[in-house]
């Protein structure tokens, strides 16, 4: 598999235009994105660093010398008609990356190299909003992103490992907060090589041609491309003998099928050659170190510590860790002082809600960590309903950072009484008040509990509705 | 101030119009009256920027504009960016591109003060050692006009030699300022690789480009050099270090200099006699300065041209790729079937023959199965020619050797065997391959009603711009060739 990965750098690999796409056709360029004569790239120092966190994470062997070569083929989306990229000597070499799937044993999808490279533009075939017209056109805006293009062994064998494989991936540099790896924005591509090893009935083995899909941009898509192609292969060869012949493929939704691009005896002589306008890139141990220090600890193992240190479900455990920035919020909360499974549970179902409603990340939605772990204790200590929280929250997430939970919640009356004397009188006013449900009960009449609850609950409003249960009952003689 | 006695060197002009002798306007107006005059002969300028030299120097007469270079009229290569005017590089395909930015020696030199007068021809690409491949014509050499000036940059050297700026700007990729300073009697300098910033310079060779001066004198040289170096961020290749002046110790003779002769370049095929008699007398004239002559070998020196005509092409090959009639620049106005068509007819019809020979080697030594036999071993030699030059600096401080085996030839003498015309560069190319630095400065005449000039080349250490220059001006101090005009300027009197 070849995976393309949009790096979510401010500027883009070799100048300072921003990076980022969107906004109008052409508006994201400079200079050197429209490589005009004269123009020089610079190298982005973040990009390198980006892909070394991406290295490094799947255990890479880290390129300590690595340089840049340009690969020549003309087409119009491609300013310069050859692209910036790594040829013999890519930044990341050999790794591995464990596939976790529920309920499967974990598999090892060995990667052969990683390497940056500069995206190109988009040739478009209509006019925006859909127009038709007679020529291409040419947008640019993407030209130029940093891109890393990861290449693995062939470890994965069904469009289900295909597609899980590339989930994986997408939570791995999610996590690194490397790329935004969005996949309807193309921020990830994939682009499965795929063969079959067909063993007829006389035990003979026959491999089919290799066959690329290229640009693939959700993993459904993925899946279904892949196991499309493999049947597709095989048909192929039940029906014609075939082996077919070494291609490239594009996917077509509408039909649910792979088409045929061009055979790849076509293909392209790049002329890779080192270029003479950048400089190689040394790769010093303190720098190594240093990025090796901001990745910290991995999904994966802190996914596994989550459960083992916070006693959290696995099920939370792995929404909790899905993004670093998360997982930190997270943890920060808990030093301040809470029951982890609550605050956990508080994130994931009250203030993810909230962050969802305001468009903004859980961990920075206006609730800070402390005031996270203070509505966790709140709820452990009786003082406040569990289902008061989502008020108690959005309270919070408008307010300052520096306001305790607790006055909020006093303040806006959710905070619960568990004062049973004061409970024990609320009781006592209301059964003098209303004598017919208690005779009612005492008469034999079950259902009277129900009403004379209800009555209860409204009259003793900001008291603890457990303990004011437990009193009732204990009145009645129930416990 | 009559015209004989306006000033066509650069620290005159400078103190000229520093004293008030002359205001930058006249000085500009002058200059511009020159190339009026003489300019439709020579050839020098493909466009001129008359306005905005006018404004520019009403600038520095009012004092809004200052420096190191306030009102001295300096003339581009048209190879460099400028954010006025156009940058064509003496090509059809980029006739009509005009760059949204200027090159960075432009840069400098506008905050240094300079009166930039307009753009200068050149070999198509600065692909050419006589300024004949131009899509706008040959420029013609001010000693005789039946002969080239030179090139790449023929057209800033002959603006020089023609007194018409007070120094120019050229590019040298393998000898493209020094060849032309040589054949035009003038003073010109291949900075070290990484000394100056290409930035804006449109690319021919990326490892091999260097912007340097053409002046008359090592002086002006020396001047003009101080304000073309120095950091710049948006070229990786430049180093990231202020740049020494000079000029200040410019007239102090280096005591005991030691000058390597390499006995490769004395046994060089196609010297013509006279260069080589002139080249000699210029090394007596050393050693009567009390130079020791050091006998060094640069062995590989014969596998340079070889060299340097697989590494340029293929660099060129892909730099020139974008020419593409797609994004800028030619684009034929022929109906076109698809892509390809587009970019190979806009191609075929926007270069020349000379560019087309070049990116059609580079592309085929770089093919698949032809990189290891071509580029990869060029590389090699690259590597050794270095060797050669690291190993003779270990005993001498400069180079000495002819910058170019004959003086000027005539127009279309060379156009129809390129091959001949290459070994033009023979002294010039293993300096622009080893990345070093050299010098072109007048060491005498060829005799005859229509005398040409001979120039001789000190090539130094990388950075070793101060040895070089100083080592020149000890020369230029006890020789009057600089002094020199072409038939028809004034002569220069003898200085102090």
């Amino acid at each position: 598999m070849e995976i393309h990965i949009q790096l979510a750098t401010e500027s883009k690999m070799f100048t300072a235009a921003r990076n980022g796409f969107g906004g109008q056709p052409n508006s994201q360029v400079d200079a050197v994105v429209l490589g005009l004569p004269g123009v020089l790239p610079v190298i982005n120092k973040k990009a390198v660093e980006y892909s070394i966190m991406v290295g490094l994470a799947l255990g890479c062997q880290i390129a300590r010398h690595t340089k840049w070569d340009r690969k020549s083929y003309y087409y119009p989306d491609l300013p310069k008609n050859y692209q910036i990229s790594q040829y013999d000597l890519p930044l990341c070499g050999e790794g591995t990356f464990d596939l976790q799937r529920a309920g499967q044993p974990a598999r090892s999808i060995r990667i052969r190299r990683a390497h940056l490279e500069e995206d190109a533009g988009k040739l478009m075939h209509e006019a925006p909003g859909g127009f038709a017209i007679d020529h291409s056109i040419v947008d640019l805006n993407r030209a130029g992103t940093p891109l890393l293009e990861i290449v693995t062994e062939p470890d994965l064998t069904s469009g289900e490992e295909v597609a899980a494989f590339g989930q994986g991936l997408q939570k791995l540099v999610q996590f690194l907060g490397i790329s935004h790896a969005q996949m309807q924005m193309g921020h990830m591509r994939f682009e499965p090589n795929i063969n079959v090893h067909i063993t007829d009935e006389h035990g003979q083995i026959h491999k089919t041609a290799i066959t690329e899909i290229k640009n693939l941009n959700s993993f459904s898509v993925l899946q279904r491309a892949t196991d499309y192609e493999v049947q597709r292969q095989i048909h192929e060869w039940i029906e014609t003998g075939s082996l077919g012949r070494k291609s490239t493929m594009g996917w077509d939704e509408a039909s649910g099928t792979t088409v045929l691009q061009r055979l790849k005896e076509e293909a392209h002589d790049y002329r890779y050659f080192p270029d003479p306008d950048l400089l190689p890139v040394e790769v010093s141990d303190e720098w190594l170190e240093e990025i090796r220090s901001r990745i910290g600890e991995l999904p994966e193992a802190r996914r596994q510590r989550f459960i083992d240190q916070f006693n959290l479900t696995p099920a939370d455990a792995e929404i909790l860790t899905g993004q670093r920035t998360l997982a930190d919020f997270f943890e920060q909360a808990v030093r301040h002082d809470g029951d982890a499974r609550r605050i956990g549970n508080l994130l994931i179902n009250v203030v993810t809600q909230i962050a969802n409603k305001l468009d903004r990340p859980a961990y920075d939605c206006g609730i800070t960590a402390l005031q996270l772990a203070q509505v966790a204790r709140l709820i452990d200590a009786d003082k406040l309903a569990a289902s008061n929280a989502l008020p108690l929250f959005e309270r919070l997430a408008g307010a300052a950072p520096d306001v305790d939970a607790e006055i909020c919640a006093t303040e806006m009356g959710l905070l619960q009484s568990s004062d049973t004397s004061a409970i024990d009188a609320a009781i006592d006013a209301l059964i003098a008040a209303n004598p017919k449900p208690l005779q009612d009960f005492k008469a034999g009449k079950q259902a009277a509990l129900g009403a004379l609850t209800g009555m209860l609950m409204r009259a003793s409003k900001g008291m603890n509705p457990k303990m004011v249960q437990q009193r009732l009952r204990e009145k009645l003689g129930m416990n | 101030m009559t015209d004989m006695n306006v000033p066509d060197t650069l620290l005159a002009a400078r103190e000229a119009v520093a004293t008030k002798q002359i205001s930058a306007v006249e000085l500009t107006r002058a200059t511009l009256a020159r190339i009026e005059k003489n300019d439709p002969t020579i050839k020098a300028f493909n466009s001129l920027a008359v306005e905005r030299a006018l404004q520019q120097a009403a600038l520095v007469d009012d004092g809004q504009r200052t420096g190191p270079l306030a009102g001295v009229p300096i003339a581009l290569k048209d190879n460099l960016c400028t954010n006025w005017g156009t940058t064509t590089c003496s090509s059809k395909m980029l006739a009509n591109f005009r760059a949204p930015y200027d090159a960075h020696v432009v840069q400098k030199l506008e905050q240094a003060g300079a009166v930039f007068l307009g753009k200068t021809n050149l070999d198509e690409f600065a692909m050419g050692s006589s300024t004949e491949n131009s899509a706008f014509g040959a420029t013609r050499n001010p000693w005789d006009t039946a002969r080239v000036p030179g090139g790449s940059s023929g057209g800033s050297a002959a603006a020089v030699a023609a007194g018409l700026c007070c120094g120019a700007i050229g590019s040298d990729t393998g000898g493209s300022i020094r060849q032309p300073a040589a054949l035009c009697g003038v003073v010109g300098l291949k900075p070290t690789y990484g000394l100056v910033s290409r930035w804006g310079l449109v690319a021919f060779a990326s490892s091999l480009d260097q912007i340097g001066p053409l002046t008359w004198t090592v002086s002006d040289c020396a001047a003009l050099l101080n304000v073309l170096v120095g950091p710049d961020r948006r070229d990786s290749t430049c180093i990231d270090q202020p740049a020494p002046d000079y000029l200040a110790q410019l007239n102090q003779p280096i005591k005991g200099l030691r000058l390597g002769v390499a006995k490769e370049f004395s046994a060089a095929q196609g010297i013509d006699p006279r260069v080589q008699a002139a080249v000699n007398q210029a090394i007596q004239q050393y050693q009567a300065m009390g130079a020791e002559l050091v006998d060094i070998s640069l062995p590989h020196t014969d596998y340079g041209i070889a060299a340097y005509y697989v590494i340029a092409p293929c660099e060129a090959s892909s730099n020139l790729a974008r020419y593409d009639g797609v994004h800028f620049g030619h684009r034929t106005a022929h109906a076109v079937d698809d892509i390809v068509e587009l970019f190979s007819r806009s191609r075929a019809e926007g270069f020349g023959e000379e560019v087309k020979r070049r990116i059609m080697i580079g592309t085929y030594a770089l093919s698949s199965g032809y990189y290891d036999a071509y580029y990869n071993r060029a590389l090699k030699v690259r590597r050794l020619i270095k060797q050669d030059f690291d190993q003779a600096f270990g005993r001498c401080d400069a180079i000495i050797c002819p910058t170019s085996p004959t003086p000027a030839f005539a127009i279309g003498e060379r156009t129809s065997d390129p091959l001949s015309m290459y070994l033009a560069d023979t002294f010039t190319v293993t300096c622009n391959i080893a990345g070093i630095c050299g010098i072109s400065l007048p060491c005498g005449f060829t005799d005859g009603p229509r005398p040409l000039p001979i120039g001789l080349q000190l090539l130094g250490p990388a950075f070793g711009e101060s040895t070089i220059l100083r080592a020149a001006r000890m020369y230029e101090q006890a020789t009057d060739w600089h002094r020199r005009r072409p038939a028809g300027q004034s002569q220069v009197a003898r200085e102090g």
